[in-house]
Order: structure tokens, then sequence, then C-alpha cells
């Protein structure tokens, strides 16, 4: 009947669209973004936050990056605290993307300096050498435009003064970017509960290794901390290391577990043994001769 | 003969302007994917990977996609209704505003005017062109079926309805938004609501844009092109049914192990298993129908690229599906299977069907035979070449990286940093450029094939003869 009748078929088809959608598209309206997933904490994006948020749509970033950390222990060893749903209220769009060409950023807030993102984002290769990520750099040379910014605020409806708004002139669209990065994420106290505390004496395994030896972990340097601490440990964007004389056990837990309030990130999901790597190779390496 | 009261020359129009869109579609994914390789490729601030694979997108899906469909279905509305085109000038006026609407969205997305929402990346004023655009068709294709002379309405005309009222339901819910200016808006939903909502819109703009539409096609050009009917009508009702019934659960798939409520997961993940049923009742639908009738693959050209178009999209709802499945997902998302995934469907599946339909048209459009069936051979064998190339390589490439993603040392740590796992990606990269540029070389041979058609090529002399063999439906 309903082949004879185009009128019939159309209401039909409606309803069976209808269905599934009603209850998997509209139903879950009734507990997101309620009281039922609040979280305490979670803040607006401030004025030049939310610049560099819109920033990030603006050059499709989320084409490569993803901001969401699923509970599973591969992506919470590698990114940190699993997403949940009270973190995202603010976020319009969402962007936690589909593709992780490059690494998940929802836990990225706090994780370097500010140094270490102007870096990056001007030269990519300059850190990570076999990135395919583009370079930002040009971004530096765009100035902020402060009233579209105080216009945004005012449609999304966040709290904002017009000092904020003041600052916002000379600052350019580099700053804007850098600011919403360090914010990813650390709107919840992660870090400090995914702090690994270390018990029982720690015990060098490598102790007294040679120098041909501590040679073959120069590559393990050089991926995770020559773009912080330089290629001959002479020190960039953190301290140089040559001449430092911590001991082994300190070393190890500096490694391990990184500085928060220094922005030394934890290099805790290495595993001890290539973190005893690098304390033997950072302490030892140049000791018998000049690199 | 009332073939001459029919608008061909609207179908003319959109054939020739659709492939002008995928032309750019696919050169455009060949320099994206060469940006993936080099970075020194990007040339900031317009010609980026982060802008110009929105424009990769969109102009395959709108452009080429929607592009065919205005085409195929403007011609089987007539030809299965035995009536002209409700209007003319409505049809006239959407093929100039099509054009418009298209270049308007690559202008706005090379400036950066996104939204940042996967395949609705145009920003409100292009949104609203687009709905109008839809709204022309609608009204058309709607009318002209009002007005039909054949009082039984074919399978294709059902999927054509379907296609009409879910993309409009889906396109202007996911449109929502409060502009700012002229090119910003923020998404009327937030966080966890506007992810899923958008992927109940992603999944099911390829139910209703990619998977029945070319269906619509399949089912008139298979028959079309045997000569025999379509095996089972019956099998072909229950498959409609479920299809667009199923479809809409299944978006929160795309969201698996998010923030998005468990049950809503769960749901996607059942309903995507499901819907392996509805998907092949359909392929089996159009391989029963090749009863008897398996020599045209040798023989026809037409019945080659329909039917390992619909093979592609048996294997596509098949790996769909296991990806849907909350274990598999774990473990492949977020690789670069995921794309392998989604262009076995739309140069495999959705390209095929469209290449084919084409094909058929051309001499009932252009009262001229194909100038070289050789070179539409030769273009079947670099397109399928050039997708497997591209697929196969992402489908290793994925599953070594998410296994290096996953692999952990024996004291709990991971055993690679992101970066160890990201260069590994390198030589697939390159393999699937190279199958991204085998593909081009065949859609440049399809587009000279039809240029010298349309220049040279012999007259279609029986074609009243052949129409009325035909039949009407």
């Amino acid at each position: 009947m309903w082949e004879k009748k185009p009128v019939l078929l159309l209401v039909l088809a409606t309803g069976a669209i209808l269905v599934g959608t009603i209850i998997t598209m509209v139903l879950p309206f009734a507990w997101v973004n309620t009281e039922a997933d609040r979280i305490e904490g979670v803040k607006p994006y401030t004025a030049l936050q939310q610049e560099g948020r819109d920033l990030y749509i603006r050059e499709g970033c989320n084409n490569c990056h993803t901001q969401t950390v699923r509970p599973l222990v591969s992506d919470v060893l590698r990114y940190g605290e699993y997403s949940k749903s009270g973190e995202f209220v603010y976020d319009r769009p969402f962007l936690w993307g589909s593709k992780r060409t490059g690494p998940d950023l929802a836990r990225l807030g706090g994780k370097y300096p500010d140094s270490w993102h102007y870096k990056h984002m001007e030269s990519p290769r300059s850190m990570v050498p076999r990135t395919n990520m583009p370079d930002y750099g040009w971004l530096s040379a765009n100035l902020l435009d402060p009233q579209m910014i105080q216009r945004k605020m005012e449609t999304l409806d966040f709290p904002y003064t017009a000092d904020e708004i003041a600052s916002l002139e000379g600052k350019n669209e580099m700053d804007a970017i850098v600011a919403y990065l360090q914010k990813l994420g650390s709107d919840i106290p992660w870090r400090e509960s995914a702090q690994t505390e270390i018990v029982g004496d720690l015990v060098n395994p490598y102790a007294g290794v040679d120098h041909g030896t501590l040679e073959t972990w120069e590559e393990l340097y050089s991926q995770n901390c020559s773009a912080c601490h330089g290629e001959h440990m002479e020190g960039v964007i953190g301290p140089a290391l040559i001449g430092e004389d911590y001991d082994e056990d300190v070393l190890f837990e500096i490694i391990y577990t990184g500085i928060a309030d220094g922005g030394m990130p934890s290099f805790s999901s290495l595993g001890t043994d290539k973190v005893w790597k690098l304390v033997n190779f950072i302490k030892y390496y140049n000791q018998d001769e000049n690199h | 003969m009332e073939s001459q009261n029919y608008n061909y020359a609207i179908v003319r129009s959109f054939v020739v302007w659709s492939v002008v869109w995928g032309l750019v579609a696919v050169l455009v994914g060949v320099i994206v994917s060469f940006q993936m390789i080099d970075p020194d490729l990007n040339f900031p601030p317009y010609l980026t990977f982060g802008r110009l694979r929105p424009i990769h997108t969109n102009a395959g899906i709108y452009g080429w996609g929607v592009g065919v469909i205005f085409a195929t279905f403007f011609y089987i509305v007539q030809r299965l209704c035995k009536v002209p085109l409700w209007s003319d000038k409505l049809a006239k006026f959407q093929l100039w505003f099509f054009n418009a609407t298209i270049i308007a969205s690559a202008v706005t997305l090379l400036m950066g005017y996104t939204t940042s929402k996967e395949y609705h990346e145009m920003e409100w004023p292009i949104d609203l062109m687009i709905i109008i655009l839809w709204v022309a068709f609608a009204i058309n294709i709607i009318m002209t079926i009002f007005k039909r002379k054949e009082e039984q309405m074919y399978i294709s005309l059902w999927y054509m309805m379907a296609a009409i009222i879910g993309v409009a339901i889906l396109f202007v819910t996911n449109s929502a938004a409060v502009p700012v200016s002229l090119f910003k808006s923020y998404s009327a939903y937030a966080g966890t609501n506007d992810a899923n909502v958008h992927w109940w819109f992603g999944h099911n703009a390829v139910a209703m844009a990619l998977t029945a539409p070319p269906l619509a096609m399949f089912y008139y050009f298979l028959p079309k092109s045997t000569g025999v009917p379509i095996y089972s009508h019956r099998l072909s009702i229950v498959a409609f049914w479920s299809l667009i019934f199923m479809y809409l659960w299944t978006g929160a798939h795309h969201l698996l192990w998010t923030p998005v409520p468990d049950w809503v997961q769960t749901l996607a993940m059942g309903f995507s298993v499901m819907l392996i049923a509805p998907s092949w009742g359909s392929v089996f639908n159009g391989y029963l129908s090749m009863n008897g009738q398996w020599h045209q693959m040798r023989e026809n050209y037409l019945v080659k690229y329909l039917i390992l178009g619909i093979t592609f999209y048996g294997l596509q709802t098949l790996q769909g599906p296991m990806q849907a499945v909350r274990t598999f997902s774990a473990f492949i998302h977020y690789t670069d299977w995921v794309p392998a995934h989604i262009h076995m469907g739309t140069m495999g599946w959705v390209s095929m069907i469209a290449f084919a339909s084409i094909y058929f048209l051309i001499p009932r459009i252009y009262g001229r035979e194909v100038y070289s069936i050789p070179l539409a051979n030769l273009q079947f064998w670099l397109i399928l070449i050039g997708q497997l190339i591209w697929s196969i390589s992402l489908w290793v490439a994925g599953v070594l990286q998410a296994g290096m993603w996953n692999a952990m040392n024996s004291d709990g740590s991971l055993t690679y940093t992101f970066m160890e796992t990201m260069v590994e990606m390198y030589p697939y990269w390159w393999a699937r450029a190279f199958g991204g540029l085998v593909y081009l070389l065949g859609l440049v041979i399809f587009i000279y094939n039809l240029y010298m058609t349309i220049g040279k090529g012999r007259p279609v002399i029986t074609q009243n003869a052949a129409v009325a063999a035909e039949g009407g439906a």
C-alpha cells in the first residue's frame, strides 16, 4: 500500500528515522551537562583561552589531535586521567576529534612550561625531530582583536572583566593558543592524584656500567630529554645537566615523577628500566670524556 | 516517444559539475596525503593540512557525492514516474546555487572559517545555503513523484524519499548555532551533548547521503544494465525499512569509551552489529539478481563497476560493525585504520556506483555512445587498484600503530613513546599517497573519456528502440 502512496511513505520513513533519534540523541540531554555529571572546579575559559580555542578550531588542529582520554590502561598511562563528561560543559563545539595523527591533548595543560609550547609551535621539528606537524610561528605576527573577543565572551555568556579585555591589547595569536593549551584538562587536580609514590630503597641496577654501554642509551636521551636540556646537556628551556651532582635516587625521582611546579613532566610511562638508563646516562656519560 | 519531454539538460549539467568537484576532492586529497609525509609542503596560512583536509572531505561529500545524487535522481525520478521534472526553473536555480555553495564553502574553509565539526565544517551562512539547496531539490523530486503516471513506486524512489527526509532532519539539527559574526558561530550544544548530536549526524549523513542514494542508484542501474530484474522485491522491502530504522541508533559507535553515557554507546554497538542484516540484504539481492548473468561481468563493464561497488558495500558493512564493538574499537580507534575504512566506502562503494551510473547515463542524455570502452575498463582497474593500495596500506599501518600504542613492558610501563609509533607510519603514508595518485590517474582517464564522448562519440542511432526495449521502469 505504502508503495503507491508517497505521503504515507514519507510519514512512515520519518517515523522510522525519529525513533532511534529520540532515544539515542534527544534523551541523553536529560543526564548530560546537568547536576548528574557536574564537576566542581570546572571553569569557563578566560578571554585569552577562549580566543586560543577559536584559533585551534580555525587552524583545524582537531584534524590531527584528539581531546578525550579513554578509560583504557594504555590511554591513561600515556596521557593521564581519563576524560569525564563534566569537564566539557563549556566546550562549544566539542573538540574530541577522531584521529590521533599527533598525540591526544586532553591533559596537555601544565605538562610543559609555556616556553616549551612557544618553541614547539614555532618549529615542531626543533623539539621533535621527525614529527610531521607544520610550523605555526606565523601566529605570532597576528595581533588579537579585543573587541571581537569581548563579543565572543558575551555570546558565550562567560564571565570577563574590562581589565581582562584591555590586557589582550598587544597580545598575539600565539599567546592565545598557548594559553588555551595550558588550560586543557587542568580543571580537575588529576596530576596530584596521579603522582607516583616511590616506596622502598632505590637501587641503581646499572651501577658501574661502562662507557660503551652508556653510549647506546644516547638515543633514549635525545628522544626524551634533549629538546629541553640540549643535545649535550647544555640546557635550553630546562636547566643544564652538566655539572649537576644529584644523587642517583634523587635524579631517578625527578625523572620518574617530574617537578609539577618547575615544568618538568613525569616520565613514569617510560618504565623504571628506561628511567634508570637515563639516570646513568645523565650522571656518568659526560664524566670520563668530553662531548 | 515521451522521452523527448524529459529534462535531460539538467542531468547533463549536474553530471559535468559533480565530476569537476570530484576532481577537486581527489586532487586536494592527494595534496594533503603528501603534506602528512612532509610538513614543508604546508604553506600557511591558507594551504595547511588543517585547512585543506576539510576541503577534501566536503568537496568529496557535497560536491562529488551530492552532485551525483542530484544528477542521477533527476534522471531516475523522471523515468520511474514517466513524467518530466516538476519544475525545470527550480532545477536550474538548484544547479547554479549548488555551484555557488560549493565555491563559497571552499573559499571560506581556506580562510579558516570553520565550525570544526567533521563533515559539517562550513559556517552558518553556508549551512543556510545548503538547506535552501536541499529544500529546492526535495520539492522538485517529491512533486514529480506526486504527479507520476506510474502508480507503483519502484525501490529507488523509496530510498530517495528516505534520504531527502533523513538528510534534512540531520543537517538542520546539527547546524543549530549562535552566530557571533558572519563567519563565526558557537554550537547550540555543549561538550558531551555536542559530541553525541554531532556523531548522530556524522554517522547518519553516511547513511542518508552515502548509503541510501547509492542504493537507489544500484537498484535502478543494475537491472537496467543487466536486463534482468532485481531478485527479490520482498527482500528489498525488508532491507529498506530495517536499514532506515536501525541506522539512527548507531552514531555513538564513533564515541565508544568517551564520556557519552554508557547505555548510548551500548545501544550504538548493538544496532551497528544488527545493521549487517539489512546491509547484506541489499548485497545479496544484488548478487542473486546476477543468477545466470555472471558472464556479464566479463562482457559488460557497467556490471563490473556495479558488482564491485556492492561488494565493497558488503565489506564496508562488515568492517564497520566490527569497529563498532567496544573491544575492537579500544584497539583500532584513532589510528590510520579508520581513514582506510572510510576510503573503502567512498572510493570503492560510492564512487564505483557513481561511475557506473554516469557511464550508463551518457549515451542516454548526450545521444552519443561512450567514446572508449577499453578506457572505461582501464579506469576500472586503476581506481580499484588505487583504492586497494590506499586502504590496505593504512589497515596495516593502523594495526601496527595500535599494537605499539598498547605494547607494555613487564613492569606495566609503555614500551613506546608516541613519536616512536608515529615515525613507523611514514612508509605506509607513502604507499597511501601512491594509491591516491593511481586513483587520480583513473579519474583523469574517466574525465578524458567523458570529454571525448561529448565531443567525438558516435551518435546513438538506436536510442528509441533501446529505450522501448528497456521498458519504463
